[in-house]
């Protein structure tokens, strides 16, 4: 049984082939990975590791060692939120704790705090689904998470691939 | 749609304080605002003329020799020269790769995300004719997992620029060929440091390896390998096109040229300015950055990402020319990966550099006993420190703490008991409040609650 | 010849380097690890994640040092020496980062030493305890994790206790490749997990548990059994299987309690397999017999020792009187020591009169062969210049020589010919692989291939050659080495497995030889004159003494330490002849399905119980040690041997152990030289013949000892026998046979080889190795391995599968020429098309009931079920 669905594995094998040695595509059939399923499942891994010769500990390994990598089911929108120190003096905790608030019970979103997003000339800084925005403030990361919410921003994948 | 505009892209010659950038990685996404970042945008903007005169020319080692003589040192962090970093490459070992660094990690950091997403063109021409140079057939470049936009617009760039036959096999009708892999990270500051990225790049966690041997003799697979920053590739086709000496007279001392400064935190026009070293920082956040919000005073400013230690507002210190040897030797600082965080005084610089303990304790690595233990432990105490629970002695418990991670507590380069310099870094800031806060903090802890309030 | 002065040739370039550790100067090898070339000099430069038999990391911290000229502190783990290097591992500086990393993993660490397995012998007690500051500094809260974690039914883990060095994590994939445990997450909250679902399950995981430093990893089988100063130690080899590794074995109330590996350079590089290292409990089964017994009408009872072994002998007096020397037979003797198999020879041989011995079960290869080859020792694996192996099963018939052939492969890049028949853990990095097909013969383009990967490479082709088919006979085997031996340089390593086959083999216990590798023809005078008498003629091997009892030719069955009815592939042909045979005299320790029918029960010692020498697979004679007192009455085999020899006249006159091993050096030809006191003296024991290997000899100069100088545990660093070449070399003349002494026998490249017979398209060829978790009696008696024994079932390849028209996991009827069962299929891509495999085990599922010991191969009718 295939985890990744037909289109998907032939796309996993290309980026297999792409290089030198099969293991490389660990990171880049996670984000496959996610794309397709929201998280990083352990049927996921085992076919990770079938696909790149390597053994299902030995992915996960790998795996955990990253955070984009959701290794538990997360919301559909991922907020990451900065609070490294340019956003934290100009308001980035606040901005997080006002959406941890918000969202503590909306399974949809998943609120998170990162560490620098390398959007310090825009702080304070969040991304939905790695997409910027910059110079938030707690009302307006709410009205733009809300747009993604209804449709009126279209998000990326969970892993930040475009949606077509 | 998404405010794309990407921070500082915007930023440029202040009005009226008479100092000015020198715009020439940045030229042409100042130019063209509204496509730099596509094929025609660049083509109309003299995208890959330098590619076809450097593979007209077929002379890789005089690309070599420009680089070498136009003193370009690393963008990344380290500074190290460009050319001779190419120079190690053991002759006549084969496959060998060429590795860009995009993983653009270090807190206030902005420039190589503004480069990938607004100028993707030139990193490919910058890469291609490195690889030329160094005589590489197989380029990776690793680009942060959260910079969706960036590997986006980058592997789009590549795919436009092969379809021109910019790239791939006999480029241009030289007879040589170059691919170009598109790695993205998942989220690791660490995988900016090089042994780390070729580490993740080759499917493992991102744990920096022990030297010797170094990547340009066992890289990725075990095969030579160059590391270069986005900028400093970007910055090689302009090389090529100034020559080398030309760009050489750019800049003072050993730092030549120009390089991207991410200005950040209080200042009134954050953002990347390109500038010619040996610049003030006082120009550069006054002339440039537009000063300090409210006219407050600089209370105390990071002045090369979050790995340096700090320096202050006084006068002494803001009239230090951006000059990498010269704030290393005079003041023990880096100017590292060009990013200037600004903190006026209202600021808290135990909170900061409590927030800065907490970003290495949660990005070491933990393959090191005293950085994985140590960070963890300093920004433990911090932590407490900065909510009122210090104890007297907890500045220089973590003084002492610190010397175990990096005996001395220097600068730049770094004494260190760790594989790479991450676990140092994460004691900067301790070096850095006891060297300028020390009164305040000890007053203050003197009165703080302790550790069982 | 000597030299004088004037020609003496000039001193050669110098090829060491020198180097000063904390004032000490010494001559080192270029490229050596600072680390390593230190302590060899007498500086221990403290270290928690280097480990000698590992590649280097450098992530403790622990081992920095200062070196002159140098800038900041490199570890000298990862450090190669050079020239003039003056180096400080002890200065002011130095110390101040070895304490500061010290509190660095204490900080995080569990105060709970007094009930830690590893309390006693911790290198992070220790340290503290030396050098550490009263309190603590840290006054954060701790890392917290959930108390011990199963990484598997074996293998506990507490993380709290973790320190990080990822020895465990490396030694699975570097040594073991077996990737399945990593280290997850990162920082502070980096920790060793496997995966969920997929447990530590390798043959080798204990050894992670002897290497880690503290105790994070513990064993199920060792917790809180005992404490490390309760123990106490003797040196020994584990018989478990051929490879016999170097062990130290630890009791504490009469108990074994633990085996750890010792670091023998030639054998097991200080690495155990998991049953041999857990399997030690089973000499303390409640199942043991330990009194003598016999049969009166129709059930057994307890009896004195004496009247057991009247009865032995009566038994074997009259078979003898009525029937001839040739009605008696003794099967088995391959799990004892050299001394008893030798005893038992001289029983059976000079004082019997009967040839009908055999140690082997029909699972071997003929003596003829393995004791006339040409030998390979393990460490020729290492400068091999190819290594040829014909059997897939080596991890599980021989684990601790699996490791050794990865570590030539793929750390010192010897090219693997892999000639087994279906897939295995190496053939991933073969450089050539050719399926042999059983029963068929090596091709001309194998030999080619062969040819090709040795050009350049110096050093013999090492044939690693057992019997890893149950199902075909010997004969094929021995004709693939004929061909081998034929086109290229070989030496022969033997698999055989069975714990000391080749030190029974060697002591004579094998049809148509004597002790010491000579021949019964060759032997004949010099034995009869020692021994007073030796048969006449060549006996039958144990498939010709089960047919011959079957036949009721054989009247009195000795089972010396056998089950043939679980042991021989044939279980039918076995079962017959217990069942025909008119007196069974067992010299065992557990009653078996073979045992049961016995007429006299003289129970034995077991491992551990017992000392004296053993072979292993290369012919290296080594000690094993006694560490508990025999439980019950049981008696050593040897001595059971000469009491017999006593009641039928004979006095052996052998009091102790090291009397026989002195006689068998004495007597045997192979063994000459290999004195007790030499057997004691050589630190990596004698490979036979002595006289070949004499140079080989490192004598002792300090014992096995788990505790450093300063009192501190070392069983977590490699376990090491301190030795020095001898300064007098070992002179050769001096070990080698008397010069009327037999000769040893020669293998003349001989082999019967049968033509299998032809292929139907319909029919697979059945391929039966062993599985290591088997149906044993070490296995089934330790419940803690029993429970690692995989459910029997067919493995073919998926195109046979899908011909046969069941799914992988469905039930088929195979059928042999001895019979019909059902059995589980498995599709498994490692398996080729026309073969089918399976483990051995006696049971209704196993393989004994389809092998037919007298086809050549097995061919299987595989019909599916509905
Ligand atoms: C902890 C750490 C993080 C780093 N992160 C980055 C990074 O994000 N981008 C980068 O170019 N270099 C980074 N570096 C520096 C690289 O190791 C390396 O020196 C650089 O990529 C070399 O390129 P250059 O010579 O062109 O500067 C980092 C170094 C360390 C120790
Ligand atoms: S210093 Fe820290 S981040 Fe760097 S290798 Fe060591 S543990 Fe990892
Ligand atoms: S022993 Fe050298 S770093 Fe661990």
């Amino acid at each position: 049984m295939s985890f990744f669905d037909d289109a998907n594995l032939t796309k996993a094998r290309e980026i297999v082939a792409r290089y030198p040695r099969a293991k490389s595509a660990i990171l880049p059939l996670a984000h496959l990975a996610q794309d397709q399923n929201g998280w990083l499942s352990q049927e996921a891994m085992e076919q990770i590791a079938e696909l790149t010769a390597t053994t299902p500990a030995d992915v996960l390994g790998t795996c955990s060692f990253y955070t984009m990598l959701k290794r538990r089911p997360c919301g559909k929108l991922v907020v990451s939120v900065c609070t490294n120190v340019t956003c934290l003096v100009v308001g980035g905790p606040e901005v997080l704790d006002h959406l941890e608030h918000r969202y503590a019970s909306e399974p949809d979103v998943t609120v998170e705090e990162v560490e620098c997003l390398a959007a310090c000339g825009g702080a304070p800084a969040l991304q939905v689904n790695y997409e910027f925005h910059e110079r938030v403030s707690p009302s307006s990361a709410e009205e733009i998470i809300e747009a993604y919410r209804s449709g009126t921003l279209r998000a990326r994948t969970v892993s930040g691939a475009s949606v077509a | 749609m998404p405010d794309l505009t990407p921070n500082g892209a915007t930023g440029g010659t202040s009005g009226g304080t008479g100092v000015e950038e020198t715009r020439i990685v940045t030229r042409r996404l100042h130019d063209r605002v509204d496509d730099s970042w596509t094929l025609d945008g660049s083509l109309a903007s003299g995208g890959y003329e330098v590619l076809r005169a450097v593979l007209a020319k077929g002379d890789a080692a005089d690309v070599q020799e420009q680089v070498k003589l136009s003193g370009l040192r690393g963008r990344g962090g380290a500074g190290f020269p460009t050319a001779q970093k190419w120079s190690f490459l053991p002759p006549n070992s084969f496959p060998r790769y060429l590795v860009v660094n995009a993983d653009e990690g270090e807190p206030s950091t902005f420039k190589d995300r503004m480069l990938l997403e607004l100028d993707p063109h030139q990193l490919i021409e910058g890469i291609t004719i490195a690889s030329y140079a160094v005589q590489c057939n197989l380029a990776f470049v690793y680009v942060r997992g959260e910079f969706a936009l960036g590997h986006e617009r980058l592997t789009r760039a590549i795919d436009d620029a092969r379809g021109k036959g910019f790239l791939g096999k006999n480029i241009l009708g030289s007879g040589f060929d170059c691919e170009i892999v598109v790695h993205r990270g998942a989220g690791a500051y660490i995988c900016g440091e090089e042994t780390a990225l070729l580490e993740s790049l080759e499917g493992e966690r991102g744990m920096p390896r022990i030297r010797p041997p170094f990547p340009a003799i066992e890289g990725l697979y075990a095969k030579p390998t160059v590391v270069n920053n986005v900028e400093t590739l970007s910055t090689v086709p302009h090389i090529m096109q100034m020559g080398g000496e030309e760009y050489a007279k750019l800049g003072v001392n050993r730092s030549t040229g120009t390089r991207i400064f991410s200005v950040s935190g209080h200042v009134n026009k954050p953002g990347n300015y390109e500038v010619e070293l040996g610049m003030s920082f006082r120009d550069l956040l006054y002339g440039l950055a537009g000063g300090i919000r409210e006219d407050r005073k600089i209370k105390f400013f990071i002045p090369g990402g979050a790995s340096s230690q700090w320096l202050t507002g006084s006068d002494e210190h803001l009239d230090a020319p951006l000059d990498m040897d010269f704030v290393q030797q005079t003041f023990g600082v880096m100017l590292g990966s060009g990013a200037v965080m600004v903190f006026d005084e209202t600021v808290d610089p135990v909170l900061v550099a409590w927030r800065l303990a907490k970003f290495f304790a949660h990005e070491s690595c933990g393959k090191c006993t005293p950085c994985r233990e140590g960070t963890g432990w300093v920004e433990k105490v911090l932590y407490r420190m900065s909510q009122g629970l210090g104890r007297p002695q907890d500045l220089d418990l973590l003084v002492s703490v610190g010397s175990n991670i990096s005996p001395g507590l220097v600068n730049a380069p770094f004494v260190q008991t760790t594989i790479c310099p991450l676990g140092p870094s994460a004691v900067s800031c301790v070096a850095s409040i006891d060297k300028f806060f020390r009164d305040e903090v000890l007053t203050r802890l003197s009165n703080d609650a302790g550790v069982h309030a | 010849m000597t030299t004088t002065e004037s020609d003496a040739p000039e001193a050669p370039k110098k090829t060491t380097v020198t180097v000063t550790v904390d004032g000490i100067t010494f001559e080192a090898q270029p490229g050596e690890l600072l680390i390593k070339a230190a302590q060899e000099n007498g500086v221990y430069i403290p270290r928690f994640c280097w480990h000698e038999r590992m590649k280097p990391v450098g992530m403790c911290r622990m081992c920095l040092v200062e070196i002159e000229g140098g800038r900041g502190y490199p570890p000298a783990c990862t450090t190669p020496v050079a020239d003039g290097m003056v180096v400080h591992s002890q200065n002011d500086t130095v110390k101040q980062i070895q304490d500061g990393v010290l509190e660095f993993l204490l900080i995080n660490h569990p105060l709970d030493c007094p009930v830690c397995d590893r309390g006693g012998e911790c290198p992070l007690q220790d340290q503290t305890l030396a050098f550490g500051p009263g309190e603590s500094r840290f006054v954060e809260e701790k890392r917290h994790f959930p108390k011990p974690i199963p990484l598997s039914e074996l293998i506990l883990l507490d993380r709290e206790r973790c320190i990080q060095c990822a020895r465990c994590i490396r030694f699975a994939d570097e040594i073991a490749g077996d990737v399945l445990i990593d280290f997850i997450d990162r920082g502070d909250r980096m920790q060793v997990l496997n995966f969920e679902e997929q447990p530590f399950d390798s043959y080798f995981s204990g050894n992670t548990v002897q290497i880690c430093p503290v105790g994070a990893l513990t064993a199920t089988q060792y917790r809180f059994r005992a404490r490390p100063w309760d123990l106490s130690t003797a040196e020994t080899s584990c018989t478990t299987c051929s490879v016999q590794c170097r062990g130290a074995v630890q009791s504490s109330s009469n108990r074994l309690v633990r085996l750890l590996a010792v670091d023998s350079e030639p054998v097991n590089h200080g690495w155990l397999c998991d049953k041999g290292r857990y399997g030690l409990e089973w000499i303390h089964s409640d199942n043991r017999l330990l009194e003598p017994q016999v049969r009166d009408g129709g059930t057994r009872r307890e009896v004195s020792w004496p009247d057991a072994l009247d009865r032995a002998a009566d038994a074997i007096e009259t078979a003898k009187e009525l029937h001839g020397a040739d009605s008696i037979a003794v099967l088995g003797g391959a799990r004892g020591t050299n001394e008893d198999a030798y005893v038992w020879s001289v029983l059976a041989k000079g004082v019997i009169g009967t040839d009908n011995v055999d140690a082997q079960l029909g699972d071997g290869l003929p003596a003829e062969f393995v004791l006339g080859m040409e030998r390979a020792e393990i460490a020729d694996l290492d400068g091999a210049s190819a290594i040829v192996l014909l059997d897939h099963d080596v991890r599980d018939e021989v684990p601790v020589l699996f490791l050794r052939l990865r570590r030539a492969m793929l750390e010192l890049g010897v090219p693997l010919v892999d000639l087994a028949p279906v897939a295995h853990g190496l053939s991933a990095h073969a450089a050539v692989v050719s399926r042999r097909v059983p029963g068929e013969r090596i091709t001309a383009a194998v030999h080619d291939e062969i040819t090709r990967v040795t050009e350049g490479r110096d050093g013999p082709v090492v044939v690693v050659v057992g019997r890893g088919n149950l199902a075909a006979g010997a004969d094929s085997v021995v004709g693939v080495a004929a061909d081998l031996a034929r086109v290229h340089d070989v030496r022969f390593l033997s698999t055989l497995r069975r714990g000391n086959v080749h030190g029974a083999l060697d002591a004579g216990l094998t049809p148509g030889f004597l002790p010491g590798r000579t021949t019964l023809d060759a032997g004949r005078d010099w034995f009869a004159e020692r021994w007073g008498g030796v048969p006449a003629e060549r006996g039958l091997d144990a498939e010709g003494i089960l047919r011959a009892a079957g036949d009721g030719k054989i009247r009195v069955l000795v089972l010396l330490g056998s089950d043939p009815i679980s042991d021989f592939p044939d279980a039918t042909l076995a079962r017959r002849a217990i069942d025909a045979v008119d007196t069974i005299i067992a010299v065992d320790a557990f009653e078996s399905e073979s045992t049961e029918r016995a007429d006299v029960f003289l129970p034995c010692t077991l491992w551990g119980e017992k000392a004296g020498t053993v072979s292993n697979l290369e012919g290296r004679v080594q000690r094993v040690g006694r560490k508990v007192a025999p439980e019950g009455t049981a008696m050593d085999d040897w001595r059971i041997a000469g009491e017999l020899a006593l009641r039928l006249g004979r006095d052996l006159d052998l009091a102790t152990v090291d009397e026989v091993t002195d006689e068998i050096a004495r007597v045997a030809p192979a063994f000459a030289g290999v004195t007790s006191d030499i057997v004691e003296s050589a630190r990596d024991g004698v490979v036979l013949p002595f006289s070949a290997h004499a140079a080989e000899i490192v004598l002792r100069t300090r014992d096995l000892t788990l505790m450093a100088d300063d009192g501190a545990g070392v069983s977590w660093d490699p376990i090491k026998v301190e030795g020095e070449t001898p300064a007098e070399p070992v002179d050769e003349a001096e070990v080698a046979a008397p010069a009327d002494a037999p000769p040893l026998y020669e293998w003349d490249g001989h082999a019967a080889q049968p033509d299998p017979p032809g292929r139907d398209a319909y029919a697979l060829r059945l391929v039966v190795g062993r599985a290591l978790y088997d149906d044993g009696r070490l296995v089934s008696e330790v419940p803690l391995l029993q429970r690692l024994v995989g459910e029997p079932e067919l493995r073919v390849h998926p195109s046979d599968l899908a011909r046969i028209g069941v799914d992988s996991g469905g039930q088929v009827k195979v059928t042999s020429t001895r019979g019909s069962q059902v059995v589980a299929v498995r599709s498994d891509a490692g398996v080729p098309a026309g073969i089918a495999c399976m483990d051995f085990s006696a049971d209704a599922l196993g393989a004994a009931l389809l092998i037919d010991a007298r086809q050549p191969v097995v061919d299987l009718r595989v019909e599916s079920l509905r």
